[in-house]
């Protein structure tokens, strides 16, 4: 059905952006923002009802029909990432307000979200968009803004962070174009559907296992999968709290969705499944960055930075099913994406609320907070459960649906990754829970003054937690949905 | 056969070199150089993929038989703007990096965030 509905879910964001260029008031370029992530949220729902309905929801720019033009294509796998990154936007608004003003001097505050705003928008572009050097052109808006977004950290080490995040992003995308100008080179077309069309026959052609291995790796670096994985840790330690906590949900997810699509539909499982080895690779470093991204995770001081090599890993988890090559595999992918996305949301606004009273949140200055705070560290031993995967919370759903996905392929040294990767999620946690409830205060106790909550971000990490749980509890939608979608990107009949 | 082709050598060795250049260097603006000439690289193969030989520009004037292809260089101009923007942004980074640091060199910046963070 030709509907303009996934279009103005990424054209609201686009056009609020100069808009709060213009207004400049930070309240109102805050409001401003929460109204773009508002309006795209309840668009991109509603895209998913009507995808579910209909099965296809398509949308012709300029009227001009694929493959000549460029079609925003919607099913459910893009559905349900576009719901994932608008609503993560929407959770992070309240939060930002007070993490902002504290992070971010108030003369750049508008142009903090003007940024934010084309993040955003790119993140949703690339989701939405059914046209190959359309996802570059999102790619890049979403990593040039990300970039400005990681430059805005407190400490002048923001300032490397962002510029090595540069170089090895720009790598990453100039990798993802030369792979679809190769693509076009073979099929003269750029349209992902038609892509898909015309290489099914999965031929043995050089350029084409050339167009993958580019694809492939140019995105790996934007997913942050082991090797290439260097920017991360930095990058998300030293942006502002608001930033980490948006974009550690969203963007390598997002990045991830690009792989799984290419993967599955417009190059095709023959090829990159079969003829090519990439799955077992994308497996084998997927299970490296599962252990080794929990064992970095284990030996951190600085909270976000323990977070930010969880993420690491957890991203394991993405790519392992990826790599899988099956729907089940596709759809523990999707399941994980949102789960860990609204894990590590959470994670990071309690991060973000650390930074704020303290200016810093390193784990050793944890002892007697809870004592302080006992709802705030309830919010972090519910992220805690969730990362480790305890039944009752989002995490072990995904990592239920990813094991059965696991076993059905027989591919044991994964299942064993998994569950080491989640025993050494004990481990880190665990070294917090010590530190904050039995490791001793010492007399240099911020004031309590110092130890209340902005509302804003009480309110996001409520409806955070909350999330988790009930994606914990009431699980059985959303795993059939991601199962349809998965099956649906396949091409198995269900 | 090889120099038939010799526009795609040109292009892997200019893409050789740029990354070289962004691996090898410490200069955060030798670096950017290197990010561009990568990027230069790529732009140059999606504008050889357009031309087709003997081909004119596409241009209807009823008497050319063939003509190049236009898409691929519409193409480069957005992934030139691109390139332009990322260039602006890790410059300003550059500045930025070397206000804080007085340097530019990445090595020497590691080194005084490691020492000026020791308690003296």
């Amino acid at each position: 059905m030709n509907t303009q509905l996934p279009v103005l879910v990424v054209l609201i964001p686009l056009l609020i952006a100069p808009l709060i260029v213009l207004v400049r008031n930070p309240t109102a370029a805050w409001a401003l923002f929460g109204a773009a992530a508002v309006s795209s949220f309840a668009l991109a729902v509603q895209c998913l009802l009507l995808v579910q309905e209909q099965g296809l929801l398509q949308a012709f720019l300029g009227g001009w029909e694929p493959p000549f033009g460029i079609e925003y294509r919607i099913d459910l796998a893009n559905a349900i990432v576009l719901c994932l990154v608008s609503g993560i936007a929407l959770l992070v608004t309240p939060m930002a307000k007070a993490s902002i003003e504290r992070e971010i001097s108030e003369p750049r505050i508008y142009l903090f979200y003007a940024c934010l705003t084309l993040c955003l928008t790119g993140l949703l572009g690339m989701a939405a968009t059914g046209d190959a050097f359309n996802v570059f052109v999102f790619l890049e808006i979403s990593s040039l803004s990300g970039y400005a977004l990681i430059a805005m950290g407190n400490s002048r080490r923001a300032l490397l962070a962002s510029f090595r995040y540069l170089v090895m992003g720009t790598v990453g995308g100039t990798f993802f174009l030369t792979g679809v100008g190769l693509l076009y080179a073979l099929t003269g077309t750029l349209n992902m559907a038609d892509l898909a069309g015309s290489l099914t026959m999965g031929f043995d052609s050089r350029v084409l296992i050339a167009a993958a291995a580019f694809i492939v790796v140019g995105l790996s670096i934007k997913i942050a999968l082991f090797p290439v994985h260097a920017w991360l840790p930095a990058a998300y330690a030293e942006a502002p709290s608001a930033v980490t906590a948006f974009m550690a949900a969203t963007a390598t997810k997002v990045a991830a969705y690009v792989l799984l699509r290419f993967a599955a539909t417009v190059i095709g499982p023959v090829v990159v499944f079969a003829t090519l080895p990439i799955g077992t690779a994308l497996v084998w470093l997927a299970c490296i960055a599962m252990v080794a991204g929990s064992i970095a995770a284990i030996y951190q001081t600085d909270f976000k930075r323990l977070l930010a090599w969880s993420s690491l890993a957890q991203i394991g988890y993405i790519v392992l099913g990826i790599g899988l090559g099956t729907d089940a595999g596709a759809s523990a992918a999707l399941t994980h994406m949102v789960n860990h996305g609204v894990i590590k949301c959470g994670l990071f606004v309690i991060a973000g609320v650390l930074v704020w009273r303290h200016g810093q949140a390193t784990v050793a200055n944890f002892a007697g907070m809870p004592q302080q705070s006992p709802w705030l560290f309830a919010a972090f031993v519910i992220g805690a459960l969730g990362l480790i995967g305890v039944p009752g919370t989002g995490g072990f759903i995904s990592k239920w649906v990813l094991l059965q996905a696991l076993i059905a392929e027989s591919a044991w040294v994964a299942v064993a990754a998994v569950l080491v990767s989640s025993l050494l999620a004990v481990i880190y946690c665990w070294r917090v829970v010590e530190i904050a409830w039995f490791g001793d205060s010492d007399a240099s106790q911020p004031p309590p003054a110092a130890s209340r909550t902005p509302v804003g971000a009480t309110l996001s990490l409520a409806m955070l937690s909350g999330l988790v749980v009930y994606l914990g509890v009431h699980s059985s939608w959303l795993v059939e949905l991601t199962a349809q979608a998965g099956a649906d990107l396949f091409g198995v009949g269900r | 056969m090889i120099l038939a082709h010799y526009n795609y050598w040109v292009v892997v060795l200019l893409m050789m070199i740029g990354l070289y250049t962004i691996m090898a260097h410490s200069n955060l603006v030798k670096k950017l150089l290197g990010l561009m000439m990568f990027q230069t690289s790529v732009f140059l193969m999606f504008i050889s993929l357009g031309k087709i030989e003997g081909g004119t520009a596409p241009i209807l004037t009823g008497d050319a038989v063939a003509y190049s292809n236009p898409l691929p260089h519409v193409l480069i101009l957005t992934a030139i703007v691109v390139g332009v923007a990322t260039t602006a942004v890790g410059l300003a980074l550059v500045v930025r990096i070397h206000e804080a640091y007085r340097t530019i060199e990445e090595f020497e910046a590691i080194e005084r965030d490691k020492r000026e963070n020791q308690p003296a």
